[in-house]
């Protein structure tokens, strides 16, 4: 597997050396750890970075005058200046931070769709979401009488952008929720051109960026996107920690979610007045010791480059589609232009929980069932669930080849 | 070479062949008692139907459904096993069969239902794979269910 650790982007085997849990064996096997969409193993430097906070800079932030508060409090908006350059806005009052991908979203529902949105408007999502942007959404409509529509998913796998066109047409969609990149397919939507016709339309637009934050370079000024969501732990980061972007003004606008300490200006016994933003979303001890985390994660995956962690993950694609193309049996799920290191499928004479426990066997950690996304597999008749392999920057050609090499082997144990 | 040898146990014959032709597989139109069985981490499904003799025995038992070989195999044994057996003493075949996937022996097992365990035993291999003892335990989660007048179980 070792000699194959080489690819177009950098020297894999060199940065495998920063993961310590890629060095184990668990029960006297080598991982082949293929489940990082799921959530992505963490480099010492992310390690050592938290560690290095709770031995030497921690205290609560934002509330004493001593020193080391003051050095927590600088490190905890150093995080969120990181954050935000890794998002391309120079205005770190765009960065709230959010326990993971699924509270950030939850919070534009509640506080933008709650707060701003009226009766009668329309959400509109899409049949290819995680359950994350899915279900906040239904319960706004429930609870505020918004309509949601959804976007078609094409064979392919990549959104109906007619459909999309025909869903706005009326003008009563005030929101647009969509992935950035799915979590089963792989496919990398055209945020650009997503946002573009949502503005065309009079709505604002948010991106689930949980996936594409990790294997592509986001500028949300570019793509225009008024909200960006993403999880510090699929980033190599911590868990606890994710992150919400939203322009200014609609962060403004929006009432906060949560009350409590931190996000107060005034306080008498009768009423309060809010923070600024950022602090207006963030109520109560935030996750400091995370934060660091997530900065040393952000720092270190910049260190590589989206270039490089790029062209890594197209070599990784290319070679996986190929390999399991071409395995008897395998079907994969969506051949989208525009895709990502997910593959999800699954075996003709195989049931995707039998499938993954003869895998783990053999050391190889994939995720077996619907991935949160029940209504996707749906869609693509497959109820009973898929596999789901899914690359990191850690990952080699090897061991897509010896996940082939599995899929072969457990076609024949199963043919009995 | 990659090789899964070891793992026959857990998939013997026995169990691929019932995964694969489930016996009973069929509605009863005129079912007395019947319940959905529903494991969501995996998406395993099941609705049992049972029949009823006038005294109160089981006289026929059949499943649909769809989820993992295990699951499978194992709903499909026991619509074998449970036929002609009163309600409790199904029941009581149920929970030591809950004690074989979960320590892979049942030592209480008494020699009034050794021929049961023995069709049974087969599935005993899930006791090594602590998620995957529910694909094993949803049937019997379902027949308690079916058998109590539940309309769902769920071995969550
Ligand atoms: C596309 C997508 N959205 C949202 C989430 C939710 O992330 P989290 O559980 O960290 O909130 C995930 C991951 O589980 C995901 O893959």
């Amino acid at each position: 597997m070792d000699g194959l650790a080489r690819s177009p982007g950098y020297d894999v085997a060199r940065i495998r050396e920063d993961f310590p849990i890629l060095g184990k064996e668990i029960r006297g096997k080598k991982l082949v750890f293929l489940d990082s969409g799921a959530s992505a193993q963490k480099p010492r430097q992310v390690i050592q970075a938290m560690t290095r906070c709770m031995e030497e800079a921690y205290a609560n932030v934002h509330r004493g005058a001593y020193h080391l508060s003051e050095v927590a409090t600088g490190a905890y908006e150093a995080a969120r200046g990181a954050a935000a350059r890794f998002l391309g806005t120079p205005d770190a009052r765009e960065v709230v931070f959010t326990r993971n991908s699924t509270e950030a979203i939850n919070l534009v529902a509640r506080s933008y769709g709650g707060g701003v949105l009226k009766p009668g408007d329309a959400v509109l999502t899409s049949e290819m979401e995680h359950h994350a942007n899915l279900v906040p959404w239904q319960m706004l409509r429930d609870a505020e009488g918004i309509e949601l529509r959804f976007i078609r998913v094409t064979d392919a796998g990549e959104l109906d952008m007619e459909d999309y066109a025909a869903k706005l047409a009326d003008g009563r969609v005030k929101l647009v929720a969509v992935t950035h990149m799915s979590n089963v397919l792989g496919t990398v939507t055209p945020a650009q051109r997503i946002a573009r016709m949502a503005h065309e339309a009079g709505a604002v637009v948010l991106f689930d960026g949980s996936q594409a934050a990790v294997h592509r370079h986001v500028d949300v000024r570019a793509i225009d996107a008024d909200f960006y969501v993403f999880t510090g732990h699929k980033l190599y980061g911590p868990t606890g920690i994710g992150v919400l972007y939203g322009k200014l003004p609609l962060l403004d606008a929006m009432p906060p979610m949560l009350g409590g300490g931190d996000m107060i200006a005034s306080v008498t016994l009768e009423r309060s007045t809010w923070a600024e933003v950022p602090a207006k979303h963030e109520a109560g001890t935030p996750a400091i010791v995370e934060a660091v985390g997530l900065h040393a994660a952000i720092d270190y995956v910049n260190a590589i480059g989206f270039p490089a962690l790029e062209a890594h993950e197209r070599a990784l694609t290319e070679h996986a589609m190929a390999r399991f193309s071409a395995i008897e049996g395998v079907t994969v799920l969506g051949r989208a232009q525009d895709r990502g290191g997910v593959f999800s499928f699954a075996l003709d004479n195989a049931h995707a929980h039998d499938l993954s426990t003869l895998l783990d066997r053999v050391g190889i950690a994939v995720r077996a069932g619907r991935h949160c996304a029940e209504p996707l597999h749906a869609r693509f008749g497959m109820e009973a669930g898929t596999c789901r392999a899914s690359f990191g920057l850690y990952t080699t050609l090897g061991e897509i080849d010896f996940l082939a090499d599995a899929l072969v082997e457990a076609r024949r144990f199963f043919r009995v | 070479m990659i090789m899964f040898d070891d793992l026959r146990d857990l998939y013997q014959e026995v169990i691929l062949d019932h995964g694969r032709k489930p016996r009973n597989f069929r509605r009863l139109e005129d079912a007395d008692r019947s319940a959905r069985g529903d494991n969501p981490m995996c998406g395993d499904r099941m609705e049992l139907f049972l029949k009823l003799t006038p005294d109160g025995a089981i006289g026929d038992a059949a499943f649909q459904g769809r989820g993992c070989a295990i699951s499978m195999a194992s709903a499909s044994l026991m619509t074998e096993v449970i036929k002609g057996k009163a309600p409790e003493a199904a029941q009581a075949l149920g929970a030591k069969f809950r004690d074989l996937a979960m320590t892979g022996t049942c030592p209480e097992c008494g020699a009034d239902i050794a021929d049961e365990m023995e069709r049974l035993q087969p599935l005993s291999g899930v006791h090594e794979f602590p998620s995957r003892v529910k694909c094993a335990t949803l049937a019997w989660h379902t027949l308690n269910a079916a058998l109590a007048g539940a309309k769902e179980a769920s071995s969550e």
